[in-house]
């Protein structure tokens, strides 16, 4: 019957079943989950009808775990075994850590990545046991999946999980890491200004330049942005993601402790007091001119004058990054056509303030600007899922920092420079420094700066076998590969000799393949699904995805691109996958799509050169002369 | 996608030091809207493979294109033409003096007091100079004047290395 199909032209298959999709803000003080239905985006409830939920976790004594607000209400009672903004810890190294604030109410315990880095990952020291900030993140994006896994009646097919633009390598791969232990499949990690971008724009259906700055609890992001007949195109990114609402709590605190004359070392219950009156008083302040505060048998009065003046600074630290972002893109501030905010600390009066005086416009705030990227990346996870088929949305990205490799001299070459549109490949050939020299050892970085010290060390590798030649007679390509997600392949080639070395770059702050099969493993004990039930399924889909476009394309244009044994065998191979799919055997079916993926790689090529023939079609010679 | 195409025919556009910015911007996403790997999200892994690489042979080419010096190294390279053009700048006499000069400004304003108007003022000289050479240029590459043009990229890439420096000294004064 399926063959019958096949050899009729014209017909097309069964349409796509709609997939279920989600797009995830997970946020440094909060996180959502926001999905599509019936044409409009909209963030999930929890059963107590809240979109928000507190990015905290709390460890129990008797090993459970709770997420969100119960989790919250413990944080000043057992502070220890409470994790709060674990976003900010997210790929970083213990050294990294301590110049986010000397005020960590957290016992710190290093435990190393990968054996060979020296500087370790950090871990929290709960009762639970020593928990890394991917693991604790992984409870978070478990509970919101849970939440739409129950108001989308079924299993997830896949999420976008949104991440601040200014997220390195390391940040991004510790993100990703989260959500495999999480048992998510990541479509795509999204910019969170570019989600809000995309959010806004085609809520407004509005064209030109758009500047999002989104002030979170722990990150600060400006992207400008062109959006164009529905192709969103990053100009230029920027930021700080050490900087923070967080930080005018601190600001606030360390006011507070003044006045109320309390010491320097306070334990670490009434530092979490002392900051959850400070986040109090400023909430207040966003609607209030004054609030009272009481603070351990001291009470005064802050005016939002004073709360200004302390939060200044910060705020004239994020302008500055506004500028330099426009500069970037090669812009003015009066280019700008709508200024979008996102981020809870931009419902502070005085972020609003000045950000409408620095771009001499108000900022769009018609969105909520908790819920404005959980949307975006919802239509996005729509898009990629294959619920919309069609050319409505294209988002094209940048990278945000810059990558290269270390060269004589503990220096820094860029190889792919930030704000390149991404995916990118780009390649440099370098040489041997020493006669006979036969290793070359790859260093690979990310960062503005010239010295390597000040770079992020992502990966080293090793080119062996180099023939033995005089210094400068080598040719070494080192070939930098960015895919769609931002994710950096290199791989280094002698040219002469033709001998290879290639890494998946895997960034030294990230778990290594061991820790998320260990941790895959750890979870099984309180696992909802049987992961082998998962792999199955995961399996099937993809076979059930890959019969459907190849029976499609056959139908299109087969019998056009393809002679009759390359059709003859590609049915065959669609045949044997028809049957196979609907089997219990995961690797059997694996196999099956790896076969066919194989068979069809030629038949793909051409069908790729046929929509290029005809993407270029329309712009035939007559175009070109009329246009000049 | 035909590879051996040179850039301009890959969207379309005559074979020019002049461009059309917005046609090409255009034709870019057009380009985009057919091969960005997210159109092939539910494709099989090999079309997905084949878009990255795609995708990025369009990035490249459209940021090539994009930029003034980018664009006349590329029409040089298409005419097998490359290399040695600031062996003959760093014999020309006025060139060189100009360059220490701004070097010497540039330098300066890092300490003055009033760095930022004088890093402006260093911008600009480089900028005017940078686009008077794009007209030199496009005037040596029309009349096939290949070696002179070859100087002229040399001196372009001089005055766009300064911008950036002047750009880099700006970030540092802000922090």
């Amino acid at each position: 019957m399926v063959l019958l199909q096949i050899s009729e032209p014209g017909q097309s298959p069964e349409p796509h079943q709609r997939r279920r999709a989600v797009g995830i803000d997970l946020g440094t003080t909060n996180s959502l989950v926001a999905t599509v239905r019936s044409g409009t985006p909209e963030t999930l409830l929890d059963n107590e009808q809240q979109h928000l939920l507190p990015s905290v976790v709390h460890y129990g004594t008797a090993g459970e775990v709770t997420v969100g607000r119960s989790a919250y209400a413990q944080s000043s009672s057992d502070p220890l075994n409470t994790l709060i903004s674990v976003k900010r810890f997210m790929g970083r190294g213990v050294e990294d850590i301590k110049t986010l604030g000397s005020q960590l109410p957290y016992e710190i315990v290093a435990r190393d990545a990968d054996g060979s880095s020296s500087k370790g990952m950090p871990n929290f020291k709960t009762v639970a046991g020593n928990i890394s900030p991917v693991a604790a993140s992984a409870e978070i994006l478990r509970v919101l999946v849970e939440r739409a896994e129950l108001a989308l009646d079924g299993a997830l097919d896949g999420a976008v999980i949104t991440v601040p633009a200014y997220f390195d390598e390391a940040q991004r791969q510790a993100t990703k890491d989260a959500a495999t232990l999480a048992g998510v499949k990541v479509l795509r990690l999204l910019n969170e200004p570019t989600a809000a971008a995309v959010a806004y724009g085609l809520d407004q259906g509005g064209e030109g330049v758009i500047a999002v700055y989104d002030l979170g609890g722990g990150t600060f992001d400006i992207s400008i942005l062109r959006l164009s007949h529905g192709v969103f195109e990053v100009l230029s990114t920027g930021g700080d993601s050490a900087l923070g609402g967080d930080d005018f709590d601190r600001a606030l605190a360390q006011w507070i402790a003044e006045q109320a004359g309390l010491g320097e070392d306070l334990g670490p219950s009434e530092q979490r007091q002392l900051l959850m009156e400070a986040r109090k008083a400023k909430e207040v302040l966003s609607e209030q001119t004054q609030v009272n505060i009481s603070v351990a048998g001291w009470s005064g009065v802050l005016g939002r004058d004073q709360l200004d003046a302390l939060i200044d600074p910060l705020i004239d630290k994020t302008l500055r990054s506004c500028k330099r972002a426009l500069r970037d893109a090669g812009l003015n501030p009066n280019d700008v056509a709508s200024v979008v905010m996102v981020g809870g600390s931009t419902r502070t009066p005085r972020v609003r303030g000045k950000v409408a005086e620095a771009f001499g416009q108000d900022p769009l705030v018609n969105i909520d600007p908790d819920r404005v990227v959980a949307i975006g990346a919802a239509i996005q996870a729509d898009v990629l899922v294959g619920n919309k088929p069609g050319d409505e949305m294209l988002l094209l990205d940048v990278i945000p920092l810059s990558l290269g490799i270390e060269t004589m001299g503990g220096l820094m070459e860029k190889i792919i420079h930030r704000n390149t549109t991404i995916p990118v490949a780009k390649a440099q050939d370098f040489t041997t420094f020493k006669d006979g020299q036969t290793a070359m050892s790859i260093h690979v970085l990310q960062g503005e700066r010239e010295l390597i010290s000040d770079c992020r060390s992502l990966a080293r590798f090793e080119l062996r076998g180099i023939p033995a030649m005089v210094a400068g007679a080598a040719k070494i390509r080192v070939s930098f590969q960015v895919d769609a997600d931002g994710l950096l392949n290199v791989s280094a080639k002698e040219l002469t000799s033709g001998i290879e070395a290639h890494i998946e770059v895997k960034p030294s702050y990230g778990l290594n393949d061991d820790d998320v099969t260990r941790m895959l493993k750890e979870s099984y004990t309180h696992a909802r699904e049987d992961m082998q039930l998962r792999a199955l399924r995961e399996q099937q889909v993809d076979a059930d995805r890959m019969y459907e476009d190849l029976l499609a394309a056959l139908n299109e244009d087969g019998r056009q691109l393809l002679n009759d044994d390359e059709y003859h065998c590609l049915e065959v191979a669609l045949k044997d996958l028809d049957k196979i799919r609907q089997s219990e055997n995961h690797r059997e079916i694996a196999r099956h799509i790896e076969m066919v993926s194989k068979t069809s790689e030629e038949f793909a090529a051409r069908r790729m050169n046929a929509s290029i023939r005809k993407a270029l079609a329309g712009h035939s010679l007559d175009d070109v002369e009329k246009d000049v | 996608m035909d590879f051996t195409s040179n850039y301009f025919e890959m969207f379309g556009l005559p074979v020019s030091y002049q461009v059309d910015l917005s046609l090409l911007s255009e034709r870019y996403r057009d380009m985009q809207r057919e091969f960005h790997p997210d159109r092939y999200a539910n494709k099989p892994a090999q079309e997905q493979r084949l878009a990255v690489q795609y995708a990025a042979v369009i990035n490249q080419a459209f940021s090539e294109l994009k930029s003034p010096l980018l664009r006349a190294q590329y029409l040089l390279s298409l005419k097998n033409i490359e290399g040695q053009g600031d062996a003959r700048i760093t014999r020309d006499p006025l060139f060189l003096m100009q360059q220490i000069e701004l070097r010497e400004k540039l330098a300066d304003a890092s300490q003055a007091g009033d760095a930022f108007s004088l890093l402006e003022e260093v911008a600009e000289e480089a900028e005017s100079e940078y686009s008077a050479l794009q007209k030199v240029f496009d005037q040596q590459y029309s009349h096939s004047l290949f070696q002179d043009a070859l100087e002229t990229v040399a001196k372009m890439q001089f005055f766009s290395k300064l911008l950036v420096e002047v750009e880099q000294r700006e970030h540092e004064l802000d922090d």
